[in-house]
Order: C-alpha cells, then structure tokens, then sequence
C-alpha cells in the first residue's frame, strides 16, 4: 500500500516512457561489440595469465584477432576454429599466441556450423562449472545464513590486498554483510585488467582475479569461523565493466556495483562503448544471481540534491529497465538513491525520508542500494557521525534493501579501520533501537512528505518523456544528470567498439539469453 | 574573578583553563587484553601526555584493538608571537570583488582549474568554479570579470599546464580531495616543478586546495597560497584580485 499517495497512472507512464528509452538504446548499440566484451567471452573461456609484458593474455588474444581484422566476427568464431583445427583449449591456444607460435586467421577455415557447435559447447560446459561454483557458494549462504536486509555494505579501500583482508576482517565483526574493495582510481581507465595479487593502489586497491581469490578466501573463512555469511562485491565499471564481472563470476562474487554512466560522466567513458559493455556485464551478473548496484547516488554528489532528485528517479527507471533487457530480475537490480541534502536545510530529514520512500514504492521488489552523505561532509567528523544517524534512520525506516553505510571521517582521507567500525556500531544502534518503525508510520495526507515525493514523481515523469524524444544520449549530452554533459561521438574507449560482420556471435550471450542458471 | 588567559602560554582547554586535556583515538595492532590497554596507556605517556586514561577500548578484530583515551597536555604555545604574522584575511563580498577587478585590473582574470592526479573528486574544484559554487556563494564562473576553465578530476598535471598556458591563465587552482598515503603532497610538488621547467612561475598564481592542504603547507611547496575546509569562493577569488592587483602595481 502507498504511503505516499502517488498517481498509479503517473507511475505507469514512467514505465512506459522508460522501456522507449531502452529500446532505442538498444538499437543505438546493435550491430557492435567492444575489444572488452569479446575479453570476456575468453576470460569465461577460462583463459587467464599474462605474458613477460604483463599485458593479460585476453588481451593478447583479442588484439591478435583485431590487427589482423577478424574481430568483427567475434573472439568465439576465431577460438572455435582453432579448437577444431589444434585440439587445443582456449587457455592453450591463447598461450601460443602469446608466444608467437600461433596465428588465429592463418589456421584453415571449418565449416561455420562446425565451429559454432565446437566452441557453443566449450562455453556451455565453462557455464556449468561456473554454476557449479555458484550452487556451492548458495548453499553455503543458505546454511550460514544471510544478514536480513538492509544489508550493511561497507568498503574497504588501502591499496593492499593484504591490508584489506584486515579490514574487511573487522568490518565482518563489527556487523557488515557485503564487503565491497573500491579499486585503485585510476583503474577505470585501464583498458585491461591487472594480473596478479597488487599492494600498492591509491583509494582503492586494483580489482585483479587474484585479490578476488585472496578477498573471498578469507571473507569465506572468516564466515565459516562465526557462522554468518559475508558477501563480496567489485566495481563492474570503468573500461573493463564486462571482464570484471566474468571475474567475479569465476570468484563467486555476490554483489557487484554496475553502472555504465558513472563512467561515461564522471571518467568520460564513451557512451556507446560504456552502454555496449554494460549490457553484457549485466548480462553476465543476471545469469549467475550476482544483485547488481547502479549509481543514481553519485549524481547528487556534483548536482544539487533537492533540484535533482528527479533525476535520480528518472535515471532508476531506465536503470531498472536497462537492467530487465539484459536478463537481470528484479531480486538482483540494486537502484541507487543517496542521502545528500545538505545537513542546515530546513526539513531535509522529511524531504529525504521522501525520496527514500518514493524509491521503495517504485521498485518494491528492488534491493534498493541506499548511500550515505558524502558531498557535505566537511571533515567535522562529529557532526558526519550525527548526519549518519539521520541517515540510519531514513534507512530502517523505509526498509531499504542495502545500505552503504556512512563513517564519521567521509571527506578527509579513505576511512581508517575504526572509523568504519564506529559507522558500523551507529548502524547497528539506529536499525534496532528503529527496527519496526516503519511499520508505525504513515504519512499526513498532503503533508510535507507526500507532498515531496509526488513532485518529484511528476519532475521525473516530465524528464522521462523528455528523454523519449531526445533519446538517452541526447539527455546526457544535455547534462541532464548530475550536471555533467558527454557527447556521443567523444569519449574514453571510442577505438575499442568494433562493428560486427555478419556471422558474427557469442555464444555466451546466446547461452545466457536462453536461460537464467539463477 | 574570572582568570585571564595568558596567550603566552596557551594549552587545550576542556573543562577550565589551563587543564590541557585531549582526546585522542587509535589503533594498535595487537590483541584485545590488558597488556593493550597497558600499551596505550605507555605510548600515551610517551607522547608527552600526563595522566593518561583509557576511557574506552575494543576489538576491531583479532589482532587489532581501538582505543579512545585522554591526556593532559602540558606543552603550550605563544599565540602572541603568532598573531603578528596577520594571515587573517579581510573577504570581500561578490559584488566589492568584481569592483576592485574594475578598478584595479580593468580585464578579466582567467582561472584554469583540476582536481589532479588520481583524485577522482571534483567537488572541491567544482565549488570553487562552477556557478553554482558552494554555501550559497557562486563560483569564479559567476563572476563578471572571471574568465574559467574547470578541468575536473583525474587530470594529469601536464594536461592542466598546458591548457593554463594555451589560454594565457592569470591563476592555476589545484584541488586535492580525497588522498591516501600523502599523495597528495607529491602531486602538488610536481606542478610546481613542472611550471618552473617551463619558465612559468612568474606569469601565474598558484593555488591549491582541499580537506588537508593548509596554507602553510601550500607555501612549503613553493604555492602561492593554500585553501583549507570552509573555503568559498569568494575568499579565493578576494585573494587571486588583490594577488593580481598587487602584482600589477610592482611591475608598474
């Protein structure tokens, strides 16, 4: 039932307006696939390493097959071939490349059929062992049991893998349920992923297959070890959205963040690029179960949050169905929504408990990621912490299915490990000394509250079909969201899109778009 | 009689004058026992702190106890020898700062500015430049006699200078938000040095800014001055009119 008295005929013309939008973006990238994604169909081929140049070798594969001008019939076709003609795995035959034994497009030419069906097959059993793993991680989750929502999220962020295990150690105890490892800054931009365990990183440690494997060891024996279930989570984002989420699926990952127009706004990543490689990350994370976080939050960290919440909401909305084209269910799309009005706004705590509400009634069925205030938060690590116990509040309250949670010294450095504990103990004290709050509260009819969630509705309603007409890219060209205007034709990443040629396939997409395993 | 504060000898005050407490919080790496507890009290003591107190302590997780503690402080300062070095600036207002840019300089003043490096925040920069500004105050990009160019964040210090010189920048603003392990430091020292190779110093202000740059360290590195918490935009500006003012009049 609506507490907040919203106009279902509204609600439903959002819908509406937002499957436009998605369907013209989709056919914006039809026809194209990026060096990133066809990383991915090896890297879920199971080729890993890297070779004396550091340089990964599905990149070594990828970029063999692309100088030589084949990529536009996809990574898949090439490896299929040479399974047929070498009797090789895809491991192997990515190793001779590497030493320069091997050249993909000189080897004799199978019969098209003939290859799909080799390589369709390699790519099916690599699903199941991947599942396979999945179905192991779930019933450990079942027999541990997992937190009961909201699920506290907290990041862990030294640069040291070995650091962060500490970290994430401390946060498991003092009440977290997903850890999540902000990676190196400037990984985003790298348009390969990293090999190997790293220990050097600024904000963040680098996201590489082997500080997956160091993170989830540990979080899986710590579990073990007090008999509660502590999730991971990456960052699907920047260059290599797509590689990392075929990472996360070989290290049982359980969460990971997945939002292409971070990157496209705040790393001026491409918008094709970013969008192309979104929807097979998103792909990827729907098929094995992994819950997906976007991030309408960081749109108010650079745009006024009272002015543009309806853009957030906006923005949830095609989210929500961009999600949904790609295969990912409502149990698995983590809306994002933030708490960012500023501290001395008169009544911002009801304007807040609005659009936290507003999001719930939109997306019941969303595990709704729910941020912290960051952007006014000046280093008065006191008055942060009391702005977290507002936020606290908010949460419980509207029952928001994970919350990052907030630490006192948000805005000074990356937060040390008791900074993240004491945000953890200030969670702890609000969810339960608040717990069936919401359960109390209903909302004056036409009051503050109701009054600010219906215009934000119509707010977002008017820029959905807006974008209609204009087509997403054209609003973010227009600066719609969080104040930032990329333009379609500019952009980090804009060589790495490549056309595809008729016979062109993926065999994962086909495998994955059949049926979820989840 | 209320006692006077003898600014020659000042210390922390808490609960009266002259008490010097301080509270303090940390991490030892050690496990969660009495023998933790006794290690802080000593590390305390060895800080300079008399009577140190544990009032609370922990485990983060095994191996790692926090601990919040107080101390009396008896060291102190001479705030008289420090008052005379009058860093305390007179702001103008919006409207008295585009008068003096009138007046003074009688053209616009062009600003190039980045959060550099890795930072990936521009929400320090952002509030200095973008009209919107911050508390209320716009940014430099609202002024009439400001010419800006906000780079935004992740860029490389090559990529700000250069863009400073191919517009002829009166000033270069340097925003450093969040950092981790003094990176910060290193990447506000390779601007500098990177605008002396290139023979530039003497054309341009330079200013940073962020949550952990002082003025005082700003100047260390050779800036020509630095922005803390609870800048706005106006004391930025106030500062780069009359920098530029005064520089106009000792060149004649």
């Amino acid at each position: 039932m609506s507490k907040l008295d919203l106009d279902p005929g509204v609600v439903a013309a959002c819908r509406q307006a937002a499957t436009r939008i998605a369907e013209q973006v989709a056919e914006q990238i039809a026809g194209r696939t990026t060096l990133s994604v066809e990383r991915s169909v090896t890297r879920l081929l199971g080729v890993d390493g890297a070779n004396a140049l550091e340089v990964p070798l599905p990149n070594v594969l990828v970029d063999h097959v692309h100088e030589r001008g084949g990529l536009g019939r996809g990574i898949a076709y090439w490896l299929g071939n040479a399974m047929i003609q070498t009797t090789s795995s895809p491991q192997q035959l990515a190793e001779a490349v590497s030493a320069g034994e091997l050249d993909l497009l000189a080897l004799q030419e199978a019969e098209e059929p003939a290859i799909h069906e080799r390589v369709t097959s390699e790519c099916a059993a690599r699903l199941r062992e991947i599942a396979q793993r999945f179905d192991e991680r779930r019933a450990m989750r079942e027999r541990l049991g997992d937190g009961a929502a909201p699920l506290r999220y907290v990041l862990t962020a030294t640069g040291d893998v070995y650091e962060d295990v500490v970290h994430a150690r401390a946060v498991a105890e003092g009440g977290g349920d997903i850890v999540a490892v902000i990676r190196s800054t400037a990984q985003s931009l790298l348009d390969y992923v990293p090999y190997g365990p790293t220990t050097e990183g600024y904000g963040g440690t680098f996201a590489t297959q082997a500080n997956f494997r160091i993170m989830r060891e540990a979080m899986d024996e710590w579990s073990e070890q007090h008999g509660r279930y502590v999730r991971l989570s990456s960052f699907c984002s920047g260059l290599c959205m797509s590689e990392i989420a075929a990472m996360g699926a070989w290290e049982g990952f359980d969460n990971m963040v997945n939002d292409a127009l971070y990157g496209i706004l705040y790393r001026d990543i491409n918008i094709v690029r970013g969008l192309i490689d979104q929807r097979i990350s998103r792909m990827i994370n729907g098929y094995f179960g992994v819950v997906i976080n976007t991030g309408e939050d960081n749109y108010l960290r650079t745009a006024d949050a009272i002015e543009a919440a309806p853009s957030v909401t906006a923005s949830q909305f095609i989210n929500h169905q961009l999600a949904l084209d790609s295969g990912v269910p409502d149990s698995q799309i983590g809306l994002g929504d933030a708490f960012e009005i500023d501290v001395p706004v008169k009544n911002g705590l009801l304007y807040e408990w609005a659009q936290a509400q507003l999001t719930r009634e939109l997306f019941p069925d969303c595990p709704v990621k729910y941020m912290p205030p960051t952007r006014h938060m000046d280093g008065n690590l006191f008055r942060t912490h009391a702005a977290d116990t507002l936020f606290n509040l908010v949460t419980i309250a509207t029952g928001q299915g994970i919350q990052t949670i907030g630490v006192p010294t948000e805005g000074i450095f990356t937060p040390h490990i008791h900074d993240r504990v004491l945000g953890l103990q200030n969670v702890g004290y609000v969810f339960n000394a608040a717990h069936d709050l919401g359960e109390e509260i209903e909302f004056k009819r036409g009051g503050i509250i109701q009054t600010r969630a219906q215009q934000v509705l119509a707010g977002a309603h008017e820029l959905l079909e807006r974008i209609a007409q204009t087509g997403l890219f054209g609003a973010i060209e227009d600066a719609t969201f969080g104040d930032v205007s990329r333009k379609q034709d500019e952009g980090r990443g804009i060589e790495g899109i490549v056309s595809t040629e008729p016979g062109y396939f993926n065999p994962f997409v086909e495998l994955m778009r059949e049926a979820s395993y989840a | 009689m209320p006692r006077e504060v003898d600014h020659r000898a000042v210390r922390p005050y808490a609960d009266h004058l002259g008490d010097g407490l301080v509270q303090m919080s940390f991490t030892l790496p050690v496990p969660y026992s009495l023998a933790a507890r006794k290690a802080a009290l000593e590390l305390a003591a060895k800080m300079g702190f008399q009577e140190p107190e544990v009032i609370h302590y922990e485990q983060l997780t095994e191996g790692y106890t926090y601990f919040v503690m107080y101390g009396r402080c008896v060291q102190s300062v001479d705030f008289d020898a420090l008052q005379g070095e009058g860093f305390d600036i007179e702001y103008m207002t919006e409207d008295e700062i585009e008068r003096f840019a009138e007046e003074h300089l009688g053209r616009n003043v062009v600003v190039v500015g980045a959060s550099t490096g890795s930072d990936t925040h521009s929400v320090g920069i952002d509030a200095m430049l973008n009209l919107k500004g911050y508390h209320g105050h716009h940014g430099l990009e609202g002024y009439r006699f400001f010419k800006t160019y906000n780079l935004g964040s992740q860029v490389p210090n090559s990529v700000l200078l250069a863009k400073a010189i191919e517009v002829g920048a009166d000033a270069i603003l340097v925003s450093q938000t969040v950092t981790q392990q003094n990176l910060h430091v290193q990447n506000l020292t390779e601007l500098v040095e990177m605008v002396e190779a290139e023979g530039r110093r003497g054309d341009m202000i330079l200013a940073c800014g962020g949550p952990r740059v002082s003025n005082e360290l700003a100047k260390e590195l050779g800036y020509d001055a630095g922005f803390s918490k609870g800048t706005e935009p106006h004391h930025l500006a106030t500062f780069i009119v009359r920098e530029l003012a005064a520089r106009v009049a000792a060149t004649g």
